[in-house]
């Protein structure tokens, strides 16, 4: 049972994705635990078959507890050869004895999915990506493609039909999230001393960009402003490391990687920040998909457990109906939380004259245990330099 | 598409981008946006699905149009800008 | 019929677009003049450039001897020095014989003379079938030429198209082949007015669906419209790209269609075997594969000389139908 915030004491195992003797690779998702966080998927980082499952659907363990066995591949003893007999039965001759016999070994499975019988199983590209993407196994749908091949829609209907068993509802306990964001915000104010810092940043040339890029590319494929924003403060996080990383047992340690915990209002109310991994290693397009992803199944309640344990800083953004300037507050165990307001348009000093700009309020919280004003300073006045240069993000 | 066909349709995309949107108490002037409580990624997240269902690529500079529900029906029902014959 | 160089009728035949187009570049550019057989005073094949004679003279609509490998010669020779010529091959049959000229010298001496020399050339030529002339007067051989590098190759297959391309084509430096249906030039379509140019670069959307994207070119537009209409009947939305150049294909414009529709139909008059619809759906199949949710299909001409009789003529050639079942079958299959 992992931990998925800092306050998590235990969970409960709601629903289990596979059996002993599925095979799982790294990023598979293997079972759905309730947390005061809401569902969230479990994932395993190994490759190899389920040999074992330890705790049963219902049950609330700490923290800790073993939910499962995977074999990763260590071969278990080969079954010995046996020797035909020489004394075969009449009217057949024995073969050789280089020849090993035993139990029938299973033909390996190519890559590709092998239906019952052993053909190759008839399914279109897209909805075998669909397939893997939702989780479902195709295998025993019947096509209503050419030549009876899968098609998306087949996939599609199956993974809304009803389930034997039936699947976890996901979704939040409000009370319960109430409870965790009461508790994590509670522990911040009362252990991390904070120091505030702003920066009002214009953003005209970004947005200036940002409409010719989006003219130009049909709608899947447009940035929101609050991919710019999240760029730029991961890359700005590269020259300020010591304001990516969590403050565990006394010291300061620094993230292995820039992964921005992106705040997400929840409909309804609740808050929760699942994390872009890398976010300074991935484009624009990469980040506003991932944006997109997240935000879609964190509304849905369907995040996953690598997405919930690795922020090493959080960025929140008010959006476009938020209010003009957040004075946010760190989650522990992390040492920075960067803010974003609304974009607002201000009398702006160009030139010596005063103009109308875009300019959104961009506040950084820091923890006075590792960093002081003056590196948040730069870090502000970084992301400042970073949204002037929109094409270079 | 008649425009209770594309009301039908504006309902199942929001609904699906907002759940418990009560499309009752929605007048066709007001601003959706601010009624149902729709961000800017919910509305990027609308107008792809109505790329994706009809085929419509509706402008960045056009979204205004689409704010409201008489508006963006009005749109969507006419003929759009790309198609010649 | 208008002096003018903007056509001040609204609707207007794809025959009488060519004519204006070939005028409009006439009274604009004193280097722009035409060459082809019966052009002057016949009024050419297909009746495109008749009365032209009259009103320009024979210094710039120029007949021509049978010969095209000759005709297109001097028009390269011509486009070399600095005019700007416009040549007819009457159809794109003949044009084989002009084949050398196109191929090895239009096409290559920009390359081979290290830019020195630029061939500013268009040869204009009919091509299709539909008109009851058989086996040898009934080639569409524009994916021929879109094999050429070197060339841009032009398939108008609306009045606005055909009124406007051709501009577009002469501000191009590069040898241009511009090939009108047989079947269009009688069709009429409203012109807005306010359009004044047109790209040669990009394909178009004429119809937005979400299905099936049927692709198609030239004389094979109209049919895949009317396909798709039949199948809107259905419940089957199919989307229509005219593709409108051949060389260089716009495959960003097929690709964003069939990722979206998964599902696609080219439809090329011309004889399946190493032709442009294979050349299209081997693109989609390099760089859409995983978004594809049927096998790609097409509908061609029918691979035999073409017959002289109507009706074999008829089945010979794609029809909406055959256009609609193709898409049919991969919405729905039975």
């Amino acid at each position: 049972m992992p931990a998925l915030g800092a306050d998590m004491e235990a969970g409960t195992l709601v629903e289990w994705l596979v059996k002993p003797g599925d095979k799982v690779k790294s990023g598979s998702i293997i079972a759905v635990v309730e947390t005061q966080k809401g569902a969230i998927e479990i994932e395993v980082f190994h490759e190899g078959t389920i040999a074992e499952i330890s705790v049963p659907v219902g049950r609330r363990v700490p923290v800790g507890t073993i939910l499962a066995h995977i074999d990763d591949g260590t071969p278990p003893s080969p079954l010995p050869p046996v020797q035909v007999e020489i004394s075969a039965p009449v009217g057949k001759t024995a073969k050789s004895t280089g020849e090993t016999t035993g139990p029938p070994v299973p033909p390996r499975p190519s890559l590709g999915l092998i239906a019952a019988g052993g053909a190759r199983l008839k399914i279109t590209p897209v909805a075998r990506r669909r397939a893997a993407a939702l989780g479902v196994d195709p295998r025993n749908v019947a096509g209503s493609g050419i030549e009876g091949s899968i098609r998306l829609a087949d996939v599609e209907r199956l993974a809304r039909s009803v389930p034997e068993r039936p699947r976890h509802v996901a979704g939040y306990d409000a009370a319960a999230m109430r409870a965790a964001i009461a508790a994590a915000m509670s522990r911040s104010k009362r252990e991390i001393p904070h120091y505030y810092l702003t920066e009002t940043i214009d953003l005209g040339r970004a947005l200036a960009w940002l409409e010719s890029d989006n003219s130009t590319k049909s709608p899947q494929d447009r940035l929101l402003p609050a991919a710019l924003l999240l760029k730029a403060s991961a890359l700005a996080l590269r020259k300020t490391p010591r304001l990516n990383g969590l403050f565990l047992d006394g010291e300061f340690k620094p993230g292995e990687g820039i992964h921005i915990g992106w705040a997400v209002s929840l409909r309804g109310g609740g808050l929760i920040a699942p994390a872009i991994r890398d976010a300074d290693r991935k484009s624009l397009s990469e980040i506003m998909s991932a944006l997109r992803d997240v935000v879609e199944r964190a509304r849905k309640g369907s995040l996953r457990s690598s997405e919930l344990g690795s922020a090493t800083v959080t960025v929140t953004s008010l959006g476009d109906r938020g209010a003009e300037a957040v004075t946010a507050i760190i989650h522990p165990p992390q040492v920075a939380i960067i803010g974003f307001g609304r974009i607002v348009t201000r009398p702006w000093v160009v030139d010596g004259r005063i103009e109308a700009r875009f300019v959104v309020a961009t506040t950084l919280a820091g923890d006075h245990r590792v960093t002081d004003g003056h590196a948040g300073g730069l870090f502000l006045t970084n992301i400042r330099d970073l949204l002037q240069e929109p094409d270079k993000l | 598409m008649t425009h209770d066909e594309i009301k039908a349709l504006l309902f199942e995309l929001i609904g699906e981008i907002a759940p418990e949107a009560d499309f009752s108490s929605l007048s066709d002037d007001e601003d959706m946006r601010t009624a149902l409580d729709l961000d800017s990624m919910d509305f990027n997240n609308l107008i792809i699905a109505i790329h994706e269902r009809t085929g419509r690529n509706v402008p960045e500079a056009d979204y205004n149009k689409l704010f409201t529900l008489k508006g963006a029906i009005a749109y969507l029902a006419a003929p759009s800008a790309e198609v010649k014959l | 019929m208008s002096d003018a160089t903007h056509s001040s009728t609204l609707r207007l035949t794809y025959r009488e677009a060519c004519k204006q187009s070939l005028r409009q570049a006439l009274i604009e550019d004193p280097r722009v003049f035409l060459m082809g057989e019966d052009i002057g005073r016949y009024g050419g094949c297909y009746a495109v450039t008749k009365g032209m004679l009259e009103e320009f003279g024979e210094e710039r609509i120029r007949d021509t001897p049978l010969a095209e490998s000759a005709i297109a010669g001097a028009g390269i020779g011509a486009a070399m020095v600095g005019m700007r010529p416009i040549v007819e091959v009457m159809t794109c049959n003949f044009s084989l014989l002009a084949l050398d000229q196109i191929v090895n010298n239009a096409a290559t001496i920009p390359h081979m003379s290290g830019g020195q020399f630029a061939i500013p050339l268009i040869i204009r030529m009919a091509t299709g079938g539909g008109r009851r002339v058989a086996a040898q007067h009934s080639h569409s051989l524009e994916g021929w030429f879109a094999h050429i590098p070197g060339l841009r190759i032009l398939t108008p297959a609306t009045v606005e198209d055909a009124r406007f391309m051709l501009l577009g084509a002469l501000r191009d430096p590069n040898p241009t082949l511009i090939f009108e249906h047989v079947m269009l030039y009688n069709i009429e379509e409203d012109l807005d007015s306010s359009i004044r140019a047109v790209d040669i670069d990009r394909a178009k959307v004429r119809r937005a669906g979400r299905d099936v994207s049927l692709i198609a070119y030239g004389g094979g537009l109209p049919k895949a419209l009317a396909a798709a209409s039949l199948l809107s009947k259905e419940g089957i939305e199919a989307e229509v790209l005219d593709l409108r150049v051949l060389r260089p294909l716009d495959t960003a414009a097929i690709l964003e269609s069939v990722s979206r529709t998964r599902r696609c139909v080219i439809v090329d008059e011309a004889w399946r075997s190493g032709s442009i619809s294979a050349e299209i759906g081997m693109r989609i199949a390099e760089s859409a594969f995983f978004e594809l949710d049927a096998p790609l299909r097409r509908v061609c001409g029918r691979e035999v000389p073409m017959p002289y009789a109507a009706h074999l003529e008829d089945a010979c050639l794609p029809q909406p139908e055959g256009i609609a079942a193709a898409a049919r079958e991969l919405v729905a299959p039975s």
